[in-house]
């Protein structure tokens, strides 16, 4: 088992937004979280991190209990975050931005990561020296799942990779995903409002209402079921 | 801040119009101010007016604002014009260093050019005492991202510290200036800590603050500080143990180098001191920035969340700022303290705090040779709008206003990258 939720509850503030989440992620598996806006997928994205801490359960990564830990310590675990809105350094050159994703790895491993992530986004080795903030959504993007690649990560989290990007794009990253599952066996939790692409790519996927889990299964199951259907491909109306 | 202006050209009845408002404004304030006055008529006061200085107050008023719109619109114009992207991609990394290596050649040469004024070598010194407190507090502000408004708190430990080992307990310059920075970085912990979770306005006014209760500090705790009085009698360093002084019976710098003694010696001295302790500070932080740890530092500047996410100890990154900051904060002060030969509270008020914040905006935050011109600027305006008196710090802002109208992120606003390859090939290629 990679990471394990057990009630996990979290507030904001006088906001209860997780009530009780369980779920898991196994080793080499793509699982997907869909939910409509306000569910809290983030909420539950940024807890894993401590931003904010579980404010009851428990959160088990690779065998350790890692509830209490500050972000930093939890990143240095091995779990590498593709934050909602890229998040991406703009002042700071493509390069850089690779770099700081490096900071936890070894040095000696720099300039290996730094081809391949140029093998995988050929657009990111051009633009190596242009700032980040020139990029385009799509780019910016492709930056930050590179930037969070360069630690090596064990387990890779993505919160809604396809917010605000062409169709182009969105196809792009989840191809890319894929092949990072497929031929590396990097182990991905993915945060997803584009319930379609998402459902595709993931082998399990849980869906979050009103932060509790409501339902799960593999992608092909809740793809095809009526419910996840009505509320997130087709009408978008929670029935 | 910029001035948005409407997407049309005014047309000459809106600016008119917009002239006369403000006419009306100088009409109302010029009643009092202006067209009011006081005579002394046999030792009674009367009020006698004086209507014609009014109105070509007014008139100037009038025309002065319908000349500045029309030229800050024709400047608007053109900046629009102007695409956006070249600029951004524009290499200026080769003018920059050689505009640096003229300055340091200039700097390496003024005492020997003008080796007979005195003025002039103290003047650039000044200059150069900004420079180095400019770059120590841009580490915190151009490149941690964190405003301080209490930078002379560390400026005031440094010079204190000195002042007072060196009076209280012999210490000498050379010993003084590392245990002394250490001192000053200390306190820069002691600001950072309870400041890691402040950003923007707040951590702005908690800066403030304390820059201001270490002033008040130094004023009341007149055991330590001796008070408003000051410490005086500072020692001034010496050149590796030859005191600058006529000839006395111990070796002086004159006679041990066989030359005629004149006080300039001292005053050049201090000049290529602080010159070396300049560059000592722009080498180590520019050599920061290339490590990791000043990575970290450019990195929360620009997203503090992403960083967490990386890995990155957000509280140690932020400590690590303030504390070298502070550091060469205290360095430049107590370069300051033996050149001075006396300190008081005066030397350390907000107003200094200001200056050093103001230098590292105006030269574009994060930029080294940008402290550098904002630094001359800064000094050297005051000192050339002697002439003008009482009007000198008018001319100061003015100017100001006009480089921040002219150039909005600063006066080098550019940022180099750390990191360059050439290409990315199986080869690699070194950093």
């Amino acid at each position: 088992m990679m990471l394990e939720l057990r009630g996990v509850h979290a507030h904001y503030g006088p906001i209860h937004a997780l009530r009780g989440v369980d779920m898991a992620v196994q080793v080499g598996e793509v699982v997907t979280l869909i939910g409509a806006n306000g569910a809290g997928k983030s909420t539950l994205m940024m807890s894993l991190f401590g931003l904010p801490r579980a404010s009851a359960g428990h959160i088990i990564f690779d065998g350790e209990d890692i509830t209490g830990l500050p972000a930093h310590a939890i990143a240095r675990r091995g779990i590498a975050l593709v934050p909602e809105g890229r998040r991406i350094y703009p002042r700071m050159t493509v390069l850089e931005n690779l770099q700081m994703g490096a900071a936890l790895a070894d040095p000696l491993n720099f300039e290996v990561d730094l081809q391949r992530m140029c093998a995988l986004f050929p657009i990111l080795g051009e633009r190596r020296h242009q700032r980040g903030g020139t990029l385009s959504g799509g780019e910016q993007q492709m930056l930050a799942i590179a930037r969070a690649l360069m630690a090596r990560p064990k387990l890779l989290l993505l919160d809604e990779p396809s917010l605000g990007l062409a169709p182009l794009y969105i196809r792009k990253i989840f191809q890319t995903l894929r092949e990072l599952n497929r031929d590396h066996g990097m182990t991905i939790l993915l945060v997803e409002q584009n319930a379609h692409h998402a459902l595709r790519v993931a082998h399990r996927a849980y869906v979050l209402q009103h932060g509790s889990i409501v339902l799960a299964g593999t992608g092909r199951e809740l793809l095809a079921s009526a419910e996840v259907r009505a509320a997130y491909l087709e009408g978008g109306q929670v029935r | 801040m910029r001035v948005v202006v409407a997407q049309h050209a005014p047309s000459l009845r809106e600016r008119l119009k917009d002239a006369a408002a403000v006419a009306c404004v100088a009409l109302l304030l010029g009643v009092p101010m202006i067209g009011l006055t006081t005579v002394d008529q046999g030792g009674a006061l009367h009020v006698a007016t004086r209507w014609p200085v009014l109105a070509i107050f007014v008139t100037l008023c009038f025309i002065g604002r319908l000349l500045a719109r029309f030229g800050l619109d024709r400047l608007q114009l053109r900046r629009r014009s102007r695409p956006a992207a070249v600029s951004a991609l524009r290499g200026t990394g080769a003018l920059t260093a050689w505009v640096g290596w003229s300055c340091l050649g200039v700097a390496l040469a003024l005492p020997v050019i003008f080796s007979d004024n005195r003025y002039v070598v103290d003047t650039a010194t000044t200059v150069l005492i900004y420079v180095m407190l400019g770059w120590g507090l841009n580490v915190v502000v151009g490149l941690a991202g964190l405003l301080n408004l209490g930078y002379a708190a560390f400026y005031a430990v440094g010079a204190y510290a000195y002042a007072l080992l060196s009076t209280q307990f012999g210490w000498g310059f050379w010993q003084a200036l590392p245990v002394a920075g250490a001192f000053a970085a200390g306190f820069g912990l002691l600001l950072g800590w309870p400041t890691l979770r402040l950003r923007g306005d707040y951590l702005a006014i908690v800066t403030l603050g304390f820059g201001e209760i270490t002033r008040v500090i130094l004023i009341n705790w007149t055991d330590l500080s001796n008070g408003p009085n000051g410490i005086a009698s500072i020692p001034r360093p010496t050149f590796f143990g030859l005191p600058f002084k006529p000839d006395g019976d111990t070796p002086t710098f004159a006679s041990f180098f066989g030359i005629e003694f004149s006080p300039l010696h001292r005053i050049i001295f201090l000049y290529y001191l602080i010159l070396a302790l300049a560059m000592l500070t722009n080498l180590f932080v520019s050599r920061l920035r290339k490590l990791p740890v000043g990575r970290a530092w450019e990195a929360i500047r620009e997203d503090e969340i992403a960083c967490q996410a990386l890995g990155i100890n957000v509280t140690n990154v932020k400590l690590s700022a303030f504390a070298i900051s502070a550091m060469l904060g205290g360095c430049a002060g107590v370069f300051f303290a033996a050149r001075q030969g006396f300190i008081s509270p005066e030397s350390f008020t907000f107003n200094e705090s200001a200056i050093v914040l103001a230098i590292v905006v105006l030269g574009g935050t994060g930029s080294q040779l940008g402290v550098v011109l904002a630094s001359l600027v800064l000094v050297l305006l005051p000192e050339l709008g002697r002439d003008f008196a009482d009007y000198r710090m008018l001319l100061f802002g003015a100017a100001m206003i006009l480089i921040m109208i002219w150039r909005p992120g600063g006066i080098l606003a550019k940022r180099e990258p750390t990191l360059r390859y050439r290409a990315l090939s199986r080869d690699g290629g070194g950093p």
